[in-house]
Formats: structure tokens, sequence, C-alpha cells
């Protein structure tokens, strides 16, 4: 920090204060919602009708019963399987266009670029309906696969990772180019590692945006073993309608996995959010 | 006969190698480009290209799943614009976005701003506004539906009550209930856009500033002069990201109203959920995709005047 900021720092203002307590107060506001749906998770049907945010007498009877069912425990796995996979496939198959546009001089590369660009334009809903006649016809409908193939390249990823490989000095390639590696080796081995800031970002949106998707998998899903999480939840929620304290449970759980996630690499979070808002 | 077997088995690589090495380092180049392009390039021709030409295609036929698509014309577009229902839908959709954008990016850039002058506890305040953007669409609804309930069940009509102010009926009523819906969607993208902000005040050198206090600028006076136009590249890219993002809201809508989807009387329904409801629930395929031809007019219309906007600014 400059000098000048750290001088007007040691005096404390009041407007400093007035503003930071209002920021905390906001903070709150939004964390309110998150807590609610902890506490009510918490209570028995009985006591959901107290408003209190602490639990009188906290238990955790409703998600050994939600637990017990099983059925969320496979929605979890699913949702896990899924987002995994397509998170490795986003991490492979854009880091390879990135590079490939990137790195490489060929005829058509601008066109290839553009092309593969423009499908941002596209929004998912117009492919749900094609989608879904491939899917039908292909039989791939309630398939773990049906959920995955839309979602297994994305043109962000790539362009995304095309910002980053162009950041690598093409004197690294050429060196192990003359070492005599394969160029799908120069790749793997000398490009990936010099963007793995990149990856890790990309790899954060990949799999945030797969584990919340909603749209999609509710298409492609009709039997409740395939459901992902979200889809689960959702149908679960709906049949349940009256009992909120298991509603509370169900989104709790579905909430519980991204927030672990969070509090572990919230620093590798906030850095790859902000790395793919400013590039992308 | 050895050295002969030897030299014939030799022969054929040899020439393929001589022929690998024959190439220029361009040609090289170019064919391992396209090596590497070629599994890419079948998935976005099959899986965004084609697809894509074939909702232009369905939207002129009169598809239902059953029967082959007979071509129709324009009747699709006909019936989508005579239809009363689908105006409410498009004014719903443009409510969305007109409320949504402007709210969300005034109060996130309004947080991020003294978010970024505050060091005591930034880290968990930053972490507190981030939260809501890593949960799930589908199960955040449920909770703030639960919140709109009315008495005993409803949070905040107990929060009016202790208050002693009138309840709302909030996702009842057909003028409530779009606001009530939107809430949500702000709050979970809120988030997203103050790191981005953050990040992009970040990126302004801070001997502008120091220049700025210098020539004696005022605190306003400098957020005026120098953050906003600086941070216009940042903006942009909010305002076209919220706004194709309010324009596609679907997930907060459909847990909200499930027992009527888009309800009361349509009055929360957004494109996204009529053209779910036209192809899955009534399967009219070809008319479901005249509507989504309509939805990727908008979203182009949007993204152009990103592109024109940017280009002024260069």
């Amino acid at each position: 920090m400059s000098a000048g900021l750290e001088a007007s720092g040691r005096l404390i203002r009041p407007g400093r204060i007035l503003a930071w307590t209002l920021l905390f107060i906001g903070g709150l506001i939004m964390a309110t919602p998150l807590l609610y749906m902890f506490s009510t998770s918490l209570k028995t049907s009985g006591q959901v009708y107290d408003l209190r945010l602490i639990p009188a007498d906290p238990t955790l009877k409703n998600y050994v019963e939600v637990l017990k069912d099983g059925r969320f425990l496979r929605w979890f796995l699913n949702s896990m399987l899924i987002a995994t996979a397509v998170t490795l496939s986003n991490l492979i198959f854009d880091s390879l266009v990135g590079y490939t546009l990137a790195k490489f001089r060929f005829r058509g590369r601008a066109l290839v670029f553009i092309a593969i660009l423009s499908t941002l334009m596209i929004p998912t809903e117009m492919l749900v309906i094609p989608w879904y006649l491939m899917s039908s016809q292909f039989g791939w409908l309630d398939s773990y696969w049906g959920i995955m193939f839309p979602g297994m390249m994305s043109a962000f990823g790539a362009f995304l990772m095309k910002q980053f490989f162009e950041t690598v000095p093409d004197d690294f390639l050429e060196a192990a180019r003359v070492d005599g590696l394969s160029e799908f080796a120069i790749w793997w081995r000398i490009a990936m590692p010099m963007v793995a800031p990149a990856l890790s970002a990309l790899a954060i949106f990949s799999f945030l945006g797969n584990w919340t998707a909603f749209f999609w998998p509710l298409i492609v899903t009709t039997s409740r073993d395939l459901y992902t999480l979200p889809v689960g939840i959702s149908s679960f929620s709906a049949e349940s309608s009256i009992r909120w304290e298991m509603i509370m449970t169900g989104a709790a759980l579905g909430t519980i996995p991204t927030l672990i996630l969070f509090l572990l690499l919230q620093r590798y979070i906030v850095r790859g959010v902000m790395l793919a808002g400013l590039k992308g | 006969m050895e050295p002969a077997r030897a030299a014939e088995g030799l022969v054929p690589e040899a020439k393929s190698l001589r022929f690998w090495d024959r190439l220029g380092i361009k040609t090289k180049q170019a064919v391992w480009a396209w090596i590497f392009l070629a599994l890419p390039i079948a998935f976005y021709v099959g899986i965004r290209f084609y697809p894509t030409a074939q909702a232009f295609w369905l939207s002129l036929t009169d598809w239902n799943l059953l029967r082959t698509p007979r071509f129709i014309g324009l009747e699709n577009y006909a019936k989508m614009f005579a239809d009363p229902v689908f105006w409410k839908v498009f004014q719903n959709t443009f409510l969305y976005l007109i409320l949504g954008t402007p709210i969300s990016l005034v109060l996130a850039f309004f947080i991020a701003w003294h978010l970024d002058r505050v060091r005591f506890m930034h880290g968990f305040i930053r972490a507190l506004y981030f939260l809501p953007f890593l949960t799930t669409a589908a199960a955040m609804g449920w909770v703030w539906r639960w919140f709109y309930q009315p008495l005993p069940i409803g949070a905040i009509n107990g929060f009016l009550s202790w208050l002693g102010l009138a309840q709302q009926p909030f996702l009842r009523s057909t003028t409530q209930a779009l606001p009530a819906v939107l809430v949500p969607a702000i709050w979970a993208g809120l988030g997203f856009q103050i790191i981005i902000f953050l990040a992009g005040l970040r990126a302004i050198p801070q001997t502008y500033y120091e220049a700025a206090r210098i020539d004696g600028l005022g605190e306003w006076a400098i957020l005026r002069k120098i953050t906003l136009p600086l941070l216009k590249p940042t903006t942009v890219f909010l305002v076209v990201f919220s706004s194709i993002g309010f324009l596609r809201i679907f997930d907060q809508v459909y847990n909200m109203t499930t027992n009527d989807p888009g309800g009361p009387l349509n009055a929360t329904k957004p494109l996204v959920l009529m053209i779910y409801q036209t192809a899955f629930s009534s399967y009219q395929m070809g008319y479901a995709a005249a509507q989504t031809v309509i939805l990727f007019t908008i979203l182009l219309i949007v993204s152009l005047i990103q592109l024109y906007v940017m280009r002024e600014k260069t």
C-alpha cells in the first residue's frame, strides 16, 4: 500500500467505521439465508414455526432421515462423478484448443478461433431441443453420458487457455522441440505446467458450473437414480412440500460440499474468478 | 539372405521417415495443429453448430416428437406473436433484465468500492458476500420460497409482524411475485460481480490516485473522473454477463413456483421457462424451437451492443 493510504489509515475516521459497519451488516444479510437454512435443518417439524436463528434443541435427526433414504447419496455421487468427468475433459480439450490456437501458425487458424468463439453467442436453451432429439436417437437419454456430453468442451475455457498460453515464451517450446520431444509431449509436459494458475481457475469454474447445473440435467434425466443433486433436491422438495425442515436439510446437503470446497480453496477460488473475469 | 531381408524391412520405414522429414517446419506444424484440433472441431460442429442450424429448421416445422417434422413456414412465429402469454413472458423477461442488471451492478460496485479500502476482516467480509455465488439455485430457491411464506412459517413476514408492519403475500401476488423471485437471483450473483469489480479496482495504478490527490481532487471527483472511466471495460463485461444471466433466468423461477411454474397467472414466467414447458410439458418441439430463436436473437443483440460499446472505447 502507498504511504499516503497508511497515513490516513492510522487516523481512524468515523466515516471509515460507518462504512465498515454497513459492509459488515450487509455481509451478514447475505449470509442470512444460509444461516436460516442450516438452523432450520437442525429443528424438528414442531419447531419450524419458531423463527429464532439458534434452534432451541438442535438435532441431526433430519439429516439421518434424509441420508437413510439413500437417494441423496446417489444424487451426490452422480453429481460428483459428472462434474469431475466434465471438468477433466474441459481441462484437457480446452487447453489443447487454446494451446494450438496460441502456439501454432497454420492456415485457417483465425477461422477456427472465430468459429469456436462465436459459439459463445449460442444459448444452451436453443440447443437443448436438438440435443434431446440427438440423445433419443443415440439412446443417450437418461444416462450419465447424456447429461455430460454437451459440456465436454467449452469455448469460454478454450478462449481463457489461449490467453494464457500466449504468455508462454516460444523459446521453451523450441528448446523442447530441439531436444526431440514430440509435439504432444511439448504441450503436456512443457506448456501445461506453465499455465497451472489458469488451469486451476478453469477447473473451479467448470466444476462449479456443472455441480450447480440444472436445466439440461432436468430435461435429460427421467429416472430418479440418474438425477444430479440439484434435480434431486428440486424433485425431493416438490414432493415433501409441507415439510420445510426436510427441504432445508436437502438444500443444506446440496450446499455443504461447495462450502467445504470454498473454505479449503478460498484463495484459489477468488483468484480464479478474478483471472477468468478479467481475461475472459 | 539375412541382409536382404533386413534391407527390405527397412525400406518402407525409411521412406515414410524421409517423407515426414521432407515436410517443412510450417507444414509439420499445420499437420500437428489439425491433429490436435480434430476432436474439438468434431465436437463444435456436431454439438454446437449443427444443433443450432437444426433449431432454426425445427422452428419452421410442426414437430411434436411423434410424427416426422413437417415444414410449415413461419406459422410458429405467427402463433407466438399472436399469443398474449408470449407477450406477457416477453415483458417479464425484460423486467428481470431491466430491474436485475442495474440493481445488482450498482449494489456490487458500491460494496466493492468500499470493500477495496477496508483492511480489517477484509477476507471474511468478502467471503460473506461471495458465499451465495457458490450455492445451487435449485436448493436456494426453496430456502427463499420458505422465507416468503405467510405466517407462521415465513421468516420475512415474521420479521414484518415483529416490526408491526402489514403482512405481504410475496409469491402469491401477481405484482410482488416477480420482484420476490428476482431477489434471490441478485443475491446469488452479487458476490461474483463484487469480486470482478474488486479485481478491476486493483488493476487501476495507485499513481493515478496519488496524482489526483496532489491535484487536490476530492473523493467524489476521483471516483467520477478516474475510477469509473478506468473501470469501464470491467463494467461493460459485467453488464453483458449479468444481462445475459437475467435474460436466461430459469432455476430460481422454476423452483420457487413448482406448483404452478411461472405463476401466479404467468406473473413470473420468463422466456426460458416458457420454452421448457412448450418443449417438455406439451411436446410442441417446433413451437418451442421458434421461442428459442427469439431468445437467441435477443442475446445476439445484447452481445452486439457490447461489441459496439467496447469498440467505441478503444
